[in-house]
Parts: structure tokens; C-alpha cells; sequence
């Protein structure tokens, strides 16, 4: 035993007696965490986001144009400014703007035209709002494309049923149904009816507004609003970005520190110090054993120091089972010993297996979701996630945290760490060279 | 106290060491002696338990290293040649580390580090990280580490590498004071003054083989000369060194020529050196300096090998 414990110790000695890189290692995964937790919803989940720019080229100069411009700079979530077409051609070609919208002449009279019989005037169609887009932001352009649709039908609706050209649209649309006699009577005399009564609803209005009983209607508009709720671990719980970020760069740090396990054993086989080892009695499991629990008590200091910060600093709470993140906690560090054991079986010189084991490590922190969610992966990759650790390893700290889950949530996520653990160590114990040939 | 029968180690098709045998008993020293890539660590790392070979056996008290957790073990120390130390640790922790390697803890551990630190005159330096040390002081610390146990037999892999000739004196005391106390001492080098000063017994191994296994008196039976009489001419030009061979006590005669130095090799110095001296004056070659010299273990390896010990690779 005394050997066995002389090893960890010397191995924790030589991690805390580099100050510097003790706290650069602390300190780097803090920074980032902090700052993808911000980006991710940051504390309540309502952090600002930044407004999406948009330009407006208004070609028409009509009430329904600058109805409709005025309803999308009223949107929180758009920065809109008014443009000429070259130059939103050229802002959206060097990023500057993410769309431009152009509003093309006779919008505002075809639209009119087309909310009642589905073509402009002259029948030719409903008339088209041109669209300028960056294609390296698609996702900004799905919500631009239905902050548009509404308000170009509030706009629009509204002219038509209020407004000064809606009402010369509506007298010219009862004259040309009661003059077609193509038109069956029944349909003739419903459209009249509907004609008639919008045509008297808005002489009405205009009564009472000279004597200002009311106030003109906004048009259509969206016959539902959404009342929004986030499902944490409970109603009165605020969902908190920095859980999942301090989470995500926690793993990703940790198994970087696994990795420099690997490297320095590989480097301590190519060194006196291991002969001097080797020639002590000291069996081989010893000497991995001792570094396994070294490296896990080292991965666990580091995640209880983020998480401890989190806390402090951001609120974060473990919301779940105490017990289930300590022991997803206690798996993954296991999981990551062993993994940088196996870096050190499987690496030929130091060089190589640095630039392989970095690319393992990125793929596996990536596939995890320690970077971004994996529900932006299509499904196939989604399916791959479940083969590589980190992925259980976020499951089980989002689970324990935020999402407030039970022990026996936490389950199989250390099921499946033990499971890579065994995995890695056998990998490891199997293909390790022992001699310094 | 340490036999080594037949040892035998390859790579692939180089073959590092060839059927090397030797033994040491208590309070003896062995000098391994080679160039560079002679097979002198391999043999040490077999000794040491670290390489299995091929075919051969170390015997450490009549037993064979069975496992890595054999006791027998602790009969062996080694200082490899590269530092084996923790350069952010102190002094002491390390000692502290490589003692509980060998279970020792409290007063013996205690004990075992203050005299390890004594022998190496590093007592005042112990608590003193190790990357502060000079080149000297951590070969000699790399050696206090391999003492701590108390073993029997220490196995040394070119322990003066890169050192001061001040620390390398240093070092030599500390293992003439471990070879007083009866410990058997396995000491590789390349350096024929080293193998000269401390061992009993050399063993001379090049291209993995054992060319020769000896005192230094018996090696330099070995030469077909026992003494050189180097006479430094005064006009060394046109001299032909093959003349002298023609004298019945002349084994050998070569000359130096940017020197000028005739080298003439003897068995018996006090007959063979007046006989060569009158030669000279009789066919009129003067000189200004006459000296004699004993050959050495240089010159023991250019003889069995053809080559020079310090240019070998």
C-alpha cells in the first residue's frame, strides 16, 4: 500500500506544484464556459440576443409599403434600415446585412388586389417581394421569411379594409361583381353582401372618427399569441445556460488532462525514471492502477473547481440527484484515466500519438455536445453520439443540474462511463509495452 | 553474489547482445566496458529485470528474477544513465517517492534518505527543487536514489555522463565508499580511465559481444607488448620504422609523423631500451626526449578489436 500511495501522491504533487499550469488549466475552461454559457441563455435563459440586419429597398413609396416597413422595424428581433438595391446587393454579398427585402412598385395596389381574388389587377398573380439573402445564415432567413408574413398581411389587410386604397380597391371590386354576369347569382350576391358590408363598416368608422368614438382597426392579425414556458427540473426553476457550458468545457478540459496522462507516460517510458520504476517490486496494475486513480482524482478536483465557480458566480445548481452527479462525475473522470492510458498503449512516439489523440479528443468533445447542442446533428450523427462517451457524460451532468433529474437517471450514463472505462483499460493493460526496448 | 550466464537479446535482426557471461561476487566492482551501442545498457536492463532476453539467465543470490514483485528485487539498485528524478520536486520528496517504492516509510525512511543525502554531501541542498541543481549535484542525487533500499548489488549505467571532472572525483568517492562497505558494483562505461581506476574486473563488450572478461593486469597480457618507449626524434623525416624491427627485443615500431615521435614496443623495458637507444646512435638518429609508458585499456581494445574504444560506433 505504501508504494500505491506514494505514486498517486507524487503524481498529485507534480500536478499542484506547477501553479501556473494549475491555474491556466482552471482558468481557460472557466473563460470559455462563462462564455458559452452567455451565448447559450446565460442565467434564466433570456439572455439578449443580437438583432438580425435587415435593409428595405421601397420601390412602391405606397401606404401599404411604408405600413409594412414600419410594422418589421417595430420587430425586436430585426435592425431594419432603409436601402437602394445596389447597395443592399453589395451589404448582403459582404455580410453586412443578412437579407434585404425589396418592395417592388404597385406592391401595395397588386397585394390589395390579390388578398381578394388571389391575382393583382390585371389578373396576372399575386405580385412577389423580392428577397436578398446571405446563404451562410439560413437560420436568421427562416425567421425573417415569418416576421415577414405577418406583417405584410397586418399591413395589407389593414389598407385594405381602413385604408385610403383599400377602399377604391373594394368600390372597384363591387363594380366589377356586379357587373359580371359570368358570376353565378348566388356568388354575385354574397361577394356584394361581403363588399357592401366592408364598404359600410369603413364609411362607419370614418363617422366615428371625425367624432373620435374609436380608434381605426390594425387590420389583420395573428389570431393566436404563444405563451411561452421552458421545462426545467420545476415551474419555479429558470432554466441556466452556464449548467450546460461549465458541463460541456468541464469534459472537454478533463479529457484534454487525460490525454496529457497518456503523453507524459509515454514520455516517462522513454525515460530513466521508468527503468527506476520497473526495478522496483512494484506490479504492473500497481503502476497503472496508481495513475488511473492519480488522473481521476485530478479530473475531479478540476470539475468540482468549475462547478464550484458556477455556482458561486452564476447560480448554478445541481438540481438532480447529489448522488448521481457525484457518481457521473466519478465515472467520467475513470473513464478519461483510462482513456489517457490507452492514448499511451496505443501511441508509437510522442509526436504522432499528440496530433492523434488531439483529433480523438476534439471528435469525441464535439460528438458529446459539449461544443453545441446535438440537436443542430442531423439524425444520423445523432445516432452515432451514442458510441462515444462524452455524449453520456453530458447527458448525465445536464441531467443532474438543469434538468433536475433522479438517480436513476443517472443510471446508465454511468453505466455506459464504466463500461469505456473497462473498455479503454483492457485496451490499455493489453496492448501497453512494458520494456523500454 | 550476481551471475550472468549467456545473454542473449535481439531486435528484429540486430542482435544487442551475444551470449554474455560473467559473474560478480560481494564488495567487487565490474566495469562493462564499450563504445557507445555496445550492448552494455541492454545488459544492464536484463540485469535489472527490466528486458527479458532472449535466452540466458541472471542468477542474484543463486535465483532468477521470477516476476515483477519479486522480492529478489530488492537486492538491486540501478542509477540509469539518464536522470531518473522529479525536477519539480525537492531533494527530499524524491528520495521521500522512491524509498515508499520500496515500502520504506517513518524513521526508515527517514534514516535511509539522511544517509543517502550524507553519502552524496547533498544533506544542506535536500529541500532544494531538483531543476536548481547543477549537472553534478543531480548525478549525485541520481545516485543517492538508487541507495535507499540498501541493495546488495548497484547497477550503474554510465553514471558520469556530462559531468564536471570535480563532481565525477566526487562520484567516484561516493562508490569507493559503497565498494568499501562490500556492495557489488555493475559499472558501465565508455571511459577506459573510469574502468581503470574502480574495477576489479573488466569486461569488454563490443557489437554485443564479449571480446574479453578480466583484471586490468590480466588484459594487458593479452598485448603483445608490455611497455613503449616513445623517443621523439630530431629528424624524424625519411625515418623508416620497420628498420628496428630487425632487433630481437623490438615486438613492434611505428611512427608518428606530425610529431615525430617513434613508438617501439617491448616486452622487457630494462634490456630492450639501451639495445634500441644504441641502435639509433650507431645509425646516426639523435633525439631530444626518450619516456616510456604502460599500454592501456585504449590500447587493449585497439588490439582486440582493431578499432579505437572512443571512435567505435
Amino acid at each position: 500500500m505504501i508504494p500505491f500511495l506514494a505514486l498517486i501522491r507524487k503524481d498529485l504533487k507534480l500536478f499542484f506544484n506547477d501553479r501556473k499550469a494549475v491555474i491556466v488549466g482552471l482558468l481557460v475552461p472557466i473563460l470559455l464556459a462563462s462564455f458559452f454559457g452567455y451565448l447559450f441563455g446565460g442565467q434564466g435563459g433570456n439572455a439578449e440576443t443580437s438583432k438580425v440586419p435587415v435593409l428595405v429597398i421601397d420601390q412602391d413609396g405606397s401606404d401599404i409599403s411604408r405600413s409594412l416597413i414600419a410594422q418589421l422595424a417595430g420587430d425586436k428581433y430585426l435592425d431594419v434600415k432603409p436601402s437602394t438595391l445596389d447597395a443592399a446587393r453589395e451589404a448582403v454579398r459582404k455580410g453586412k446585412a443578412t437579407a434585404a427585402i425589396v418592395i417592388p412598385k404597385d406592391f401595395g395596389k397588386d397585394a390589395g388586389h390579390a388578398l381578394f381574388s388571389g391575382a393583382n389587377e390585371t389578373g396576372a398573380g399575386k405580385p412577389e417581394l423580392g428577397l436578398l439573402y446571405d446563404p451562410s445564415h439560413n437560420t436568421e432567413l427562416g425567421m425573417v421569411k415569418g416576421i415577414l408574413s405577418g406583417a405584410v398581411m397586418q399591413a395589407v389587410s389593414k389598407e385594405m379594409f381602413t385604408g385610403r386604397s383599400g377602399r377604391e380597391v373594394v368600390d372597384e371590386s363591387l363594380a366589377r361583381v356586379q357587373n359580371d354576369t359570368h358570376l353565378p347569382a348566388e356568388d354575385r350576391k354574397a361577394l356584394r353582401d361581403l363588399l357592401g358590408g366592408v364598404r359600410e363598416l369603413n364609411e362607419r368608422r370614418d363617422r366615428e372618427g371625425a367624432s373620435g368614438q374609436t380608434e381605426l382597426s390594425g387590420g389583420l392579425t395573428m389570431p393566436y399569441e404563444t405563451r411561452e414556458e421552458a421545462i426545467t427540473s420545476g415551474r419555479d426553476v429558470q432554466y441556466n445556460g452556464y449548467a450546460h457550458a461549465f458541463g460541456g468545457m468541464g469534459v472537454q478540459f478533463i479529457l484534454f488532462m487525460g490525454l496529457d496522462v497518456g503523453i507524459a507516460l509515454l514520455t516517462l517510458r522513454q525515460s530513466g525514471l521508468w527503468q527506476r520504476l520497473r526495478a522496483a517490486p512494484l506490479s504492473r496494475t500497481m503502476l497503472l492502477g496508481s495513475r488511473t486513480v492519480s488522473a481521476s482524482v485530478i479530473a475531479g478536483f478540476i470539475l468540482l473547481v468549475l462547478f464550484s465557480f458556477a455556482r458561486v458566480v452564476f447560480g448554478v445548481r445541481i438540481l438532480g440527484s447529489f448522488a448521481g452527479f457525484v457518481g457521473v462525475c466519478a465515472a467520467f473522470s475513470l473513464m478519461t484515466a483510462a482513456f489517457g492510458l490507452m492514448v499511451a498503449a496505443l501511441g508509437e512516439t510522442v509526436e504522432a500519438t499528440r496530433g492523434y489523440a488531439i483529433m480523438a479528443t476534439l471528435i469525441m468533445v464535439m460528438l458529446g455536445g459539449a461544443w453545441v447542442p446535438t440537436f443542430v446533428f442531423p439524425a444520423w450523427l445523432r445516432k452515432l453520439t451514442v458510441v462515444v462517451p462524452t455524449r453520456w457524460a453530458m447527458d448525465g451532468l445536464d441531467g443532474m443540474t438543469w434538468r433536475g433529474l433522479g438517480f436513476s437517471s443517472a443510471i446508465v450514463p454511468i453505466g455506459v462511463l464504466l463500461a469505456f472505462t473497462l473498455l479503454f483499460g483492457a485496451v490499455a493493460v493489453m496492448r501497453f509495452r512494458w520494456s523500454t526496448e | 553474489m550476481l551471475e550472468v550466464n549467456g545473454l542473449t537479446k535481439s531486435y528484429g535482426k540486430l542482435t544487442a547482445v551475444s551470449g554474455v557471461s560473467f559473474r560478480a561476487d560481494r564488495g567487487e566492482t565490474i566495469g562493462l566496458l564499450g563504445p557507445n551501442g555496445a550492448g552494455k545498457t541492454t545488459t544492464v536492463s536484463i540485469i535489472a529485470g527490466l528486458l527479458r532476453p532472449d535466452s540466458g539467465e541472471v542468477l542474484i543470490e543463486g535465483k532468477r528474477v521470477q516476476s515483477d514483485t519479486d522480492p529478489v528485487k530488492l537486492q538491486i539498485g540501478i542509477v540509469p544513465q539518464d536522470m531518473a528524478l522529479y525536477e519539480q520536486l525537492t531533494a527530499h520528496d524524491n528520495l521521500t517517492f522512491f524509498a515508499a517504492l520500496y515500502s520504506l516509510a517513518g524513521a526508515k525512511a527517514k534514516q535511509a534518505i539522511d544517509d543517502a543525502l550524507n553519502l552524496v554531501a547533498l544533506s544542506d541542498r535536500a529541500g532544494d527543487k531538483v531543476k536548481t541543481f547543477s549537472g553534478g549535484m543531480k548525478r549525485r542525487l541520481n545516485l543517492a536514489a538508487a541507495l535507499l533500499h540498501d541493495p546488495q548489488i548497484l547497477l550503474l549505467d554510465e553514471p558520469t555522463v556530462g559531468v564536471d571532472p570535480q563532481s565525477r572525483n566526487a562520484i567516484f568517492d561516493n562508490l569507493e565508499t559503497l565498494k568499501k562497505r562490500g556492495k557489488t558494483l555493475i559499472y558501465t562505461t565508455h571511459y577506459m580511465e573510469e574502468a581503470e581506476r574502480l574495477c576489479d574486473r573488466i569486461v569488454i563488450i563490443d557489437h554485443g559481444k564479449m571480446i574479453a572478461n578480466d583484471t586490468l593486469q590480466g588484459l594487458h597480457k593479452l598485448l603483445p607488448v608490455t611497455n613503449i618507449i616513445a623517443i621523439a626524434l630530431d629528424h624524424p623525416d625519411g625515418f623508416k620504422p620497420e628498420q628496428i624491427l630487425t632487433l630481437a627485443e623490438v615486438k613492434s615500431a611505428a611512427l608518428e609523423q606530425d610529431q615525430g615521435t617513434l613508438r617501439v614496443g617491448v616486452h622487457d623495458l630494462s634490456r630492450g631500451a639501451p639495445v634500441v637507444l644504441r641502435w639509433l646512435a650507431e645509425n646516426g638518429h639523435s633525439y631530444h626526449h626518450v619516456s616510456s609508458e604502460q599500454p592501456n585499456l585504449e590500447t587493449v581494445f585497439l588490439t582486440l578489436t582493431g578499432r579505437s574504444l572512443r571512435d567505435s560506433k
